[in-house]
């Protein structure tokens, strides 16, 4: 089965649309979405009410912070355009729409897998895996042989071996990558509506279960008219220029 | 079932165990057969036991990683592989013919063969740097020569893929690899390098031509350091009758820096099929080694020596192509000869690494008369040789980095493809014959060169006008005087 991996979509209507699409060209079989569905980008209502029809069929979201961040008061610990941004998005989401994202749990657990929008250890306290240590600490606090998060909006892959060492690779676009079965590894896709790392290019990932291997991929989308949008709703003009520039 | 329990008649997957052929510190070797695979196939069962090194589990994940993502004549086609939640194996082709490593004991061998078996070796490994792995333990007990001709190279354990995790760097600080061929630069730690490849391949020929090792048979790490600032004695004082060409090749293959060495593997195999165009410098020349002053300064300098920049494969392959001009010297028309040369400056500004091979065809009839001579009596392939000379004079480059090569052929196109092939070229410049004419009349070399090479071809056009202007001459009037073959 393969499996598609799209996190951090953050209201990016064109990104969004762009992964799904790109995923459906190449095969996937099911979704999975790892968190923060809003905040930052323009088009939080069709972003969540995309993310539910996909789960009414048979896709699994777990929620992130700035989800959270929309249904109940912004914590105090968020930089002030994210605090003004999750404000500003809850006026633009119904009923329905909170009532979805209130739905989401913080992590799904199948098969191997572990999808947590931060963490292993303390999924709702929100801590990054920014490197090979935060990575073996998330590693230690799950049984499962694959974790996948979102979260960190840079695309990054982790691996583990029997004595919980843990190294750090950066992964390539498009390329295979097979997830040794002896080893444990951490997956991060990289973001959907706001990637960090210069390229803006949407990121995503995929994971083929029978063949037990994995591909981050880069999805370029109309950033123009995403900027445009966010520019237009009288989001902060720097949040534009993030995407213009991915990071 | 555990490894030690394996025995002839076990049954793995399908996989029949026949034979055990080797029996070695990291892993057993059986000959297999499976209902499903024809081909005679080897299996390969780690040795995991408890206390056995780890470098053994991890050296058996790596290659269970890396050789599926091999292909072609130049590695054993991977078959299955199992992983560590029952019984890891790897079932491979069993390669039909004999390892190299017996022949080290009735080294010296004789000259042409140990540049005949470098060239094999060169060209397995700019097959295997092209998909991105770097071997990083080339030894003759690691090289195989099919029955057919190829090398094949064995036992991707120490290997790094460019595009994988690399499991071996994360997990072991010590350098691996094999105390006698060992790189300077793996010593150090670094596993990305393409030319450490080159140095033990140097190495391996420096042994098949001398007899002796260029750099003994250290097991420390002091005596594994020794190699940055001792230099080894050159082949021909151990054996006079060395050419000085392949004393040049091997001591180049030896230098302490990547740099010095080959830029790829493919322009060492092309040097070691094309010994009379192998550029001469005071390698060539040394008669023995340093002496005490300038080791000993060396050894200063190599103190506390790290590896510098670093790159993938894959960039450092692209900063070293090889080019080939295809130019017809006799027919081609100054414009268009002209435009050629604009376009493979172009080419060899951007890599300062590259080489350039200007190749001519001379055509030949498929059958028959010795034509070498013509009627004034001048050699003609001498006459073309000078012709591409003059062409490449205003290039201006240095003569390590270009070669010529008049091809004899009853087919251009067939010759130009198939050099470009046997060679490694990495991209074909030529000149598109303009006159429709004459390319009605002829066909059109470079329209078939296109379709069927196996590289990137660059064709060259003069614009439409320029060409009226120069006043091309009739069909009948060139095939008379002799039978072009490519612009114009």
């Amino acid at each position: 089965m393969l499996i598609a991996f799209l996190t951090d979509l953050h209201a990016n209507r064109e990104a969004t649309t762009a992964c799904l699409e790109f995923a459906a060209e190449q095969g996937a079989e099911r979704y999975v979405f790892l968190g923060d569905l809003v905040g930052y980008g323009a088009d939080p209502g069709w972003v969540v009410d995309t993310v539910c029809r996909y789960v009414a069929e048979g896709a699994m979201a777990v929620r992130g912070n700035h989800d959270v961040a929309v249904i109940h008061e912004p914590s105090k610990a968020m930089h002030d355009s994210a605090r003004l941004v999750a404000t500003w998005t809850r006026d633009h989401l119904d009923a329905a729409q909170i009532a979805f994202i209130e739905s989401l749990p913080l992590s799904i657990e199948e098969d191997d897998r572990l999808y947590v929008h931060a963490n292993a250890w303390a999924p709702a306290e929100w801590g990054y895996v920014m490197g090979p240590m935060d990575a073996a600490r998330s590693l230690r606090a799950t049984r499962q042989r694959l974790t996948f998060l979102g979260h960190v909006h840079e695309p990054a892959l982790y691996h583990g071996d029997w004595v919980g060492k843990v190294a750090a690779f950066a992964p390539r676009t498009g390329v295979d990558l097979e997830l040794v079965s002896q080893r444990r590894w951490v997956v991060l896709p990289g973001s959907v509506g706001q990637p960090r790392d210069g390229n803006p290019a949407a990121c995503c990932a995929l994971y083929d279960t029978t063949r037990n291997v994995l591909r981050f991929e880069r999805v370029p989308y109309d950033v123009d008219a995403a900027a445009a949008r966010v520019r237009a709703a009288g989001l902060p003009a720097a949040l534009a220029t993030r995407l213009e520039r991915g990071g | 079932m555990s490894a030690g329990e394996l025995a002839a008649g076990s049954v793995i997957d399908g996989f029949r165990l026949e034979e055990c052929v080797h029996q070695g510190g990291m892993a057993t070797l059986w000959r297999v057969t499976h209902a499903a695979h024809a081909l005679p196939m080897l299996m390969k069962v780690p040795r995991l036991r408890y206390g056995d090194d780890p470098a053994a589990i991890v050296g058996f994940e790596v290659e269970q990683m890396i050789l599926p993502r091999l292909v072609g004549p130049h590695v054993p086609r991977f078959v299955a592989a199992g992983d560590f939640t029952v019984q890891p194996y790897l079932v491979m082709e069993y390669v039909a013919g004999r390892s190299l490593r017996p022949r080290l004991d009735e080294a010296p061998l004789p000259i042409g063969e140990v540049a005949a078996i470098g060239a094999k070796v060169a060209t397995a490994l700019a097959d295997v740097h092209r998909q991105h792995v770097i071997h990083l333990d080339v030894k003759p007990s690691n090289i195989m020569l099919r029955d057919s001709g190829e090398a094949v190279l064995v036992d991707f354990g120490l290997s790094h893929h460019d595009q994988l995790p690399d499991l071996l760097a994360e997990q072991f600080q010590l350098p691996m690899g094999t105390g006698p061929y060992i790189a300077p630069e793996q010593v150090l730690g670094v596993r990305e390098e393409p030319r450490s490849d080159l140095f033990a391949l140097g190495v391996t020929l420096y042994h098949l031509v001398t007899g002796e090792r260029p750099f003994g048979n250290p097991t420390s790490l002091g005596g594994l350091r020794r190699r940055f600032y001792r230099d080894p004695e050159p082949p021909r004082a151990l054996r006079p009758d060395v050419p000085r060409w392949l004393q040049e090749v091997i001591l180049r293959c030896l230098e302490v820096d990547p740099d010095a060495r080959y830029a790829s593997a493919a322009q060492l195999a092309f040097d070691l099929g094309h010994p009379e165009q192998v550029p001469l410098t005071e390698r060539a020349e040394r008669a023995h080694r340093d002496g005490a002053l300038t080791v000993v300064r060396r050894w200063f300098q190599s103190i506390g020596r790290e590896h510098g920049a670093r790159h993938s494969v894959a960039e450092q392959l692209s900063r070293a192509p090889i080019i080939v001009a295809a130019i017809d010297v006799i027919h081609g028309a100054p414009a268009l000869a002209e435009a050629l040369r604009t376009a493979v400056r172009r080419l060899i500004a951007t890599e300062p690494e590259a080489r350039l091979a200007c190749v001519t065809v001379l055509r030949v009839p498929r059958i028959g008369l010795d034509s070498n001579v013509d009627r004034e009596g001048r050699n003609r392939h001498v006459k073309r040789l000078i012709g591409l000379k003059h062409w490449a004079r205003e290039l201006g480059l240095p003569e390590e980095r270009i070669t010529f090569h008049v091809l004899e052929a009853p087919d251009p196109a067939e010759a130009l493809v198939e050099y470009a092939r046997n060679n490694h070229v990495d991209h074909i410049v030529m000149g598109a014959r303009g006159n429709s004419s004459l390319r009605r009349f002829l066909g059109s070399v470079s329209a078939r060169v296109v379709s069927e090479a196996s590289c990137t071809v660059t064709v060259v056009r003069v614009p439409e006008r320029e060409t009226a202007a120069q006043g091309v001459a009739s069909p009948g009037h060139d095939a008379h005087h002799e039978e072009p073959w490519s612009p114009l």
